[in-house]
Parts: structure tokens; C-alpha cells; sequence
């Protein structure tokens, strides 16, 4: 096992300006499986792979309601994911009680950022190893919000994250102009497209292992999950998968909000990839 | 502390104070159940003495597709009541990812009374809808708590009023020996209009008109009559 | 058995929740009651300074809300230029019956509300139903700790196109109608609207006006706690408009015929 100097906890800098427990936390997103939130001018969807730890154990959950307005899919750490959950949920609970009305979504990620932030500041905390994509409709419209363990969070017209999301993203921005007029089942289907790219070419995307959440205009928040996602899946299978290219050996490594090192300069961190991209992995969804 | 603030109103020159926290708004809730089907109805006028604050306010709650709650008494605490149980349905959803059961909101309401047992909610309510069978159910309380399983059943201000004309009507009490047979919609509609209209005739807190929600398996019918406006 | 003997006279209804009526940061939520070294507990029990009737009136593409501007000291007219409608944002009044000070109290507090609804600069503002909801909360909160705030108010706006009034009161009565009055205007002024409605169910802006100074009229004549100095704002699309120290045309000719006058 490797150890750095500079990653004892979350109040150390490394000298390139680095605090690595936040890094080291944003890997973790890295390892849940992929999940996908676009929107078009009415609707926000989430789409998510789910993935089973084992033969013997059930698909874990994915997307989480938060309130008829809003949910959210995860990547990373389901645990920290569902203590984020309880916070959103008594959020917008509060906000009905005492205002008679949904919460706006950019004001609870704001809340939520700043809950994020506390512990990447403090030697007695741990950051949350979460990725959250929030799909929420309110007055300002559809909304797609993503949030990191470094406590950054970025307004998206589309995004992915999770294990090989790399490959999604492509698919995202190559697609960016036909989601805005797209109907609800073009829309989750444009994410159904994107969410195989980033599968292996002997897997496919099936009724068990896709969630699918969709909210908007006149719609409350709705799960999509076994049977329910058949319609959406029909067909997909005779479409061609980003014509057979096969996968780029590293695809991770991509998020890049978190500043990164020049490669050239020194003295040089090491690189994470080698000792953090594991698989098969477990706890991580 | 107590002892000398009461010590201290003993007191010569001390001056009693009459503020009240509760107020009657008045308004009649009945409610009356089938094999599969439950009707609730509530008048909609909002009085406070001997003003009407407003002619078109419901006291029925839809609190989901199975479950609708009628309550009248003291307004305030009817608005904090249906908030907090919504509050805490919607909790639920959250925890098991399924609406509550009439049956499960039942409980709720009778826990969430009784939690305020020495500072009740001054309320009347009564719970309405369909069991997970499909059964018309209807749940009737007091206001801290008690809880009881009926058929048909009036509450509010003119629920003392009502209830023996349902007896009659619906319990069929005057009649003689046999099994009763479930009422159907259409004779429950009709009592639980003539019970408003003669409600309206007697109470002066009734009135201004009556909303009805007709629950089956296929959702909740909402319909709306008059009532007299003197 | 029970690890803490409170639990069994006060036990937690809800775990992992907020408690039920504290589900959010009302204003004095901390503040149990004024309490003097003596121990001895005092609370408003009666108002002080009081502002007499607000009216509300909703019309076609708009509402109104008109009230005078004195602030009685019991029967003495003592403070004649008193604002009891304010301006909340460019969607919503507040107009406030009853205690005075409790009035400017909340109206603090709401101001510093929507100034952090502008720092957020996410263009959502407060609106009146969300308003009137938070009043309602504020008020029944406060008439739960037996310390209430004096005051009936009445929330007029606009909410997505269509408009809003509201009317809530000391103890958390609230409610929504197309006319209300508060106070002795309940009395006096909500029959007259309520026989302008019926007779024209969709008013004009001028109507409505006309309605509502008639009744404001009515009310100088009748209300011994009445100034006929008063203040009118209009609520439309457009937005807030409050005019105030309106004096009204008066005739007391028929005071001669009173004997004991003069």
C-alpha cells in the first residue's frame, strides 16, 4: 500500500496545491457505476446502471427520490449517499411545512455545497465519497445538478459520472443540441444510449440492471425501474454501440474540476490511477 | 416558578387575562362507507363568532389516492394537524417507497393526537378511504386521540345532530332483526345531502354549500352542491 | 426500563425527525417567554398601540388592499402617519390589523427575508401564498408558546398570473377568499363587498376602487377608530403600486340634525 506525505488529512496542502483526501474521494465517485442526467426544455432525466456485488445479492439502488419536484442518482459511496439523502429530504420537507411550496433545486444544491464543504476543511472529518447527479424541476424549469466530494457543484445541461462515464460524456456533448426539443422517451433513450457506451461490449443494458428517473413539467418525480423500463429499452439493442469501437484502455482520470497537476511538474505526486482503480470492487454503487 | 406567577394573580390589582389559543370555526364532516367505496362530505363555510370568514373553504384533506381526512373544530390547529400529518406521509413514502394505508394513517392520526394529549389539537377528524382490500374503511376521533372504526359516522359541529339521522338512515337501527346490507352509493349520496341540508336548516355554522369525495379503486370523485347562505 | 424518565411523559413521537411544529427556524422559536429574575412569566396579553381594519379585494388581473394610517393608543388617535400596508417585493403587500409594534417586528424580519432571497440572486422571490404560509406558521408558533403577536394580517399578491389574498389571524387562522376585512371592517365593510361581488362577480381595477373607498368612507363615518388619512395599493402584473395619505371627501350635514351636537 502506497502513502503519501501530503495525504494525511484534509487540512494538508501538498506543495502543488493539493489536498489529497479530497482527491482520493473524488476516485470513489469514479468506481460507482455509471449513471447519466440530461434535460430538455421541459423534462430532466436521470438514467443509471445498477450493478450487483454479488451473485447472491440484490441490484443495489440507484436513484433516490427526494420530493415530488426532485431526485438524484449516485456514484460512489451508497452510504454517504443515503446520510445526503435524509439532509435533502428534511430540507424540502421544511420548505413545504413553512412555505406551502417546492424548494427550488439551485437553492437546496447551494445548502447541500455548502454541507459538503465543512468537511473538506476539517482534520476531524472525512469528505462525503459521493457523486450526486439531482434532477429537479421548479419555476426557473428542468434542472441537472452535479455534485462532488470536493464540495463543487456545476449547473449541467447534460453529465455523467461513474466507472467509464468518459465514453457517456462523448455521447452527451456529440448528441448536446438534440436533447433541448426532445420528448421524454427521446430524451431517456438519448441517456440509455450514452449510459451502454459506457458499458463493455459483452454487456447490455437489461430490465434489471437500469433505473431510470424522470421529473418536469406537470410530472412529479418517477421511477422507472424492472418492467417499467422495457418500453424504453425496446429496440436499443438493434442500434449500433458508438460503431464498435472498443474502449479506450483509460477512460478515468477525466473529471477535471479538480485542478491536476502539470504532468511535467515536479517534485511529482504519484499518480492515483495505479493503486485506486480496482476491479471488481465492492461498496461502491 | 409556576407556584409564584399564580401566587402573584392572587394578587390585589392583578388583572385576569382572557386570551384563548383555540377558536370554533364550526363545519360538519359525514362520512359514510361501502363494500367498495367511502364517501366523505364537509361544508365549506369557515365561521369565527358570529362571522363567516369565508363561504367556500373544504375541510376534506386528499391525502392520497386511497385516503382522504375530514376535520373541522379549531381552524389553526386543523391547518398545523393536516401540514404535520402530510409531513409525516410523505416521510413514510420516503422510508418504505409506498403510500400509506388507510389503515397506517388511521394509526398515525390517533399517535399524532395523543403526542399532544395536555395541549390538543381541538379538532374533530375523520379518516375515509379504502383498506388494502379495496374495502371502504372510516376511522372516527376525539380530539386527543381516541380512535374508533365505523360505518357512518358525522362529526363537527352539527355531528350530534347528524349521527341519529344516520343511525336511522344508514344503521338501519329502527329496523327489526336480519343482516344489514352494505349501502350503496347512490342511497349513501343521497343521505349524506339530506344530512347537510338539514344541518344547514338547524346549525349556523353549516353551510354555504358542501364538498363531496367519492373514493373507489379508481381514485377520488369530487363533487359540490349548495347549501343556504343565511 | 426507560433510560430517561422523561421519555415516558414526554415521549419522542418522532426519532430521526424533526419534531413536529419545529420543522423549521421561525423567528423567537429560542425565545421561550420575557422572563424577569423573579421568575415571573410575562407575555402579550393585550395589544398596545393598534391599527384598526385592513380591507382586501381581489379584481380582474390584480388585487387591492386599503386601510387607514392611525396608530391608536386606546381610544387616543395618537400616531396619524403610520404605514400598516408595506411593500414586500414587486409581487406582494402585507397589510397588518392589531398591534403596531408586533407588526414592525415581523415586518423586520421579512424585509431581511427578501433581502436574502436577493443576495441568493437566483430569481426566485417570495410569494404571497408562500408568505401567508410563513406568516401562519410564525403566528400559530408564536399562540402555542401562549405569547402571541397582537395582529391580523392580510397578504395580497400575485402568483404565477393569478391573484392571491390572504388572510391570517393571532392565534394561525388562516384563509383565502377573494374579499376580505379584518377588525370592524369585518362588520361593516366585508357586507358591501361582498353585495359588489355578487353584483359584479369580475371587476375592473376602477370598480374595485370605487368599492373600496366607499367602504373605507363608511368606515371613517362608523368606526370610532378610524382616521380618514389612508393608504390603497394595487397589486397587478405590473406590479406593486402604494399610494398613501389619501383623504377621502366627507359630508357631515347631517350631524346638525343630532341634537346634542354643536
Amino acid at each position: 500500500m502506497f502513502r503519501n506525505q501530503y495525504d494525511n488529512d484534509v487540512t494538508v496542502w501538498s506543495p502543488q496545491g493539493r489536498i489529497h483526501q479530497v482527491e482520493y474521494a473524488m476516485e470513489a465517485v469514479k468506481q460507482g457505476s455509471a449513471t447519466i442526467g440530461l434535460k430538455s426544455k421541459t423534462h430532466a432525466a436521470i438514467v443509471a446502471l445498477k450493478r450487483a456485488t454479488s451473485e447472491l445479492s440484490a441490484y443495489q439502488k440507484k436513484i433516490i427520490p427526494i420530493d415530488t419536484h426532485m431526485g438524484m442518482t449516485i456514484a460512489g459511496l451508497t452510504a454517504d449517499a443515503r446520510f445526503l439523502s435524509r439532509y435533502m429530504r428534511t430540507e424540502c420537507l421544511n420548505h413545504r411545512y413553512s412555505h406551502d411550496e417546492p424548494l427550488p433545486v439551485s437553492r437546496l444544491i447551494g445548502n447541500l455545497g455548502n454541507k459538503l464543504q465543512v468537511c473538506t476543511q476539517r482534520y476531524d472529518r472525512r469528505p462525503y465519497g459521493v457523486g450526486l447527479l439531482v434532477a429537479g424541476y421548479d419555476d426557473k424549469g428542468p434542472h441537472i445538478y452535479q455534485t462532488c466530494p470536493s464540495a463543487t457543484y456545476f449547473d449541467c445541461k447534460a453529465m455523467a459520472i461513474g466507472a467509464r462515464s468518459q465514453s457517456a460524456r462523448t455521447y452527451l456533448e456529440k448528441h448536446l443540441n438534440e436533447f433541448l426539443e426532445c420528448s421524454v422517451e427521446d430524451l431517456v433513450r438519448h441517456g440509455l444510449r450514452a449510459l451502454r457506451d459506457t458499458l463493455p461490449n459483452e454487456v447490455e443494458l437489461t430490465s434489471k440492471n437500469v433505473s431510470i428517473g424522470v421529473v418536469g413539467k406537470g410530472m412529479d418525480f418517477t421511477i422507472y425501474d424492472d418492467g417499467g423500463v422495457e418500453s424504453f429499452l425496446a429496440g436499443l439493442d438493434k442500434e449500433d454501440r458508438r460503431g464498435g469501437r472498443p474502449l479506450p484502455p483509460d477512460v478515468e482520470g477525466d473529471l477535471k474540476e479538480v485542478p491536476v497537476g502539470e504532468s511535467t511538474a515536479a517534485p511529482q505526486d504519484p499518480a492515483m490511477s495505479v493503486e485506486m482503480d480496482v476491479e471488481p470492487h465492492s461498496g461502491k454503487d | 416558578m409556576f407556584g409564584q406567577a399564580i401566587l402573584n394573580d392572587n394578587l390585589p390589582g392583578a388583572k385576569q387575562h382572557h386570551w384563548s389559543p383555540y377558536t370554533d370555526n364550526g363545519g360538519t364532516i359525514v362520512a359514510v362507507a361501502g363494500d367498495d367505496f367511502a364517501i366523505i362530505a364537509s361544508d365549506t363555510r369557515l365561521i369565527q363568532g358570529y362571522s363567516i370568514l369565508s363561504r367556500e373553504q373544504t375541510k376534506l384533506f386528499k391525502l392520497s389516492e386511497q385516503t382522504v381526512l375530514g376535520v373541522s373544530g379549531c381552524w389553526c390547529d386543523v391547518l398545523t394537524f393536516t401540514r404535520t400529518l402530510e409531513a409525516r406521509m410523505k416521510m413514510y413514502l420516503h422510508e418504505h417507497l409506498k403510500p400509506m394505508s388507510t389503515p397506517a394513517v388511521a394509526q398515525l392520526v390517533s399517535t399524532m393526537l395523543y403526542h399532544k394529549r395536555f395541549f390538543p389539537y381541538y379538532v374533530s377528524n375523520i379518516v375515509a378511504g379504502l383498506d388494502q382490500d379495496g374495502k371502504g374503511t372510516l376511522y372516527s376521533y376525539d380530539p386527543v386521540g381516541h380512535c374508533e372504526k365505523n360505518r357512518y359516522r358525522a362529526g363537527g359541529a352539527a355531528g350530534a345532530m347528524l349521527q341519529p339521522l344516520l343511525d336511522n338512515q344508514v344503521g338501519l337501527k329502527n329496523m327489526k332483526g336480519g343482516v344489514l346490507p352494505d349501502i350503496t352509493k347512490e342511497k349513501a349520496l343521497m343521505v349524506i345531502k339530506d344530512s347537510f341540508i338539514s344541518a344547514a336548516e338547524r346549525d349556523t355554522s353549516t353551510g354555504d354549500g358542501v364538498i363531496i369525495n367519492i373514493i373507489t379503486k379508481s381514485g377520488v370523485e369530487v363533487m359540490h352542491f349548495p347549501l343556504r347562505k343565511d | 426500563m426507560y433510560a430517561n424518565p422523561n421519555s415516558i411523559i414526554n415521549p419522542s413521537l418522532w426519532p430521526n425527525g424533526p419534531a413536529p411544529g419545529c420543522f423549521f427556524n421561525f423567528p423567537g422559536a429560542n425565545v421561550t417567554s420575557t422572563s424577569s429574575s423573579s421568575g415571573i412569566i410575562t407575555r402579550t396579553q393585550s395589544p398596545v398601540t393598534t391599527g384598526t381594519s385592513i380591507l382586501g379585494l381581489v379584481f380582474d388581473g390584480g388585487v387591492m388592499l386599503a386601510g387607514d394610517m392611525l396608530g391608536s393608543y386606546g381610544s387616543m388617535a395618537k400616531f396619524r402617519s403610520i404605514e400598516r400596508t408595506i411593500k414586500v417585493n414587486n409581487s406582494t403587500v402585507l397589510g397588518a390589523t392589531g398591534d403596531i409594534a408586533d407588526f414592525q417586528h415581523l415586518k423586520a424580519i421579512i424585509e431581511q427575508k427578501v433581502i436574502d432571497e436577493d443576495c441568493a440572486d437566483d430569481g426566485f422571490t417570495l410569494k404571497p401564498k408562500a408568505l401567508h404560509t410563513w406568516l401562519t406558521r410564525v403566528l400559530y408558533n408564536r399562540r402555542s408558546k401562549f405569547d402571541p403577536l397582537w395582529n391580523t394580517f392580510l397578504v395580497a399578491g400575485i402568483e404565477d398570473g393569478e391573484p392571491y389574498l390572504g388572510c391570517v389571524d393571532k392565534i394561525g387562522t388562516a384563509f383565502s377568499d377573494s374579499k376580505i376585512a379584518t377588525g370592524y371592517g369585518a362588520h361593516i365593510a366585508l357586507p358591501l363587498m361582498r353585495e359588489g361581488l355578487e353584483k359584479k362577480p369580475q371587476m375592473t381595477q376602477e370598480e374595485a376602487r370605487a368599492l373600496l373607498i366607499n367602504c373605507l368612507r363608511v368606515l371613517f363615518y362608523r368606526d370610532c377608530r378610524a382616521l380618514n388619512k389612508h393608504q390603497i395599493a394595487t397589486i397587478t402584473k405590473e406590479g406593486v403600486t402604494i399610494e398613501n395619505n389619501i383623504e377621502l371627501d366627507t359630508n357631515w350635514e347631517v350631524a346638525n340634525f343630532v341634537i346634542g351636537y354643536e
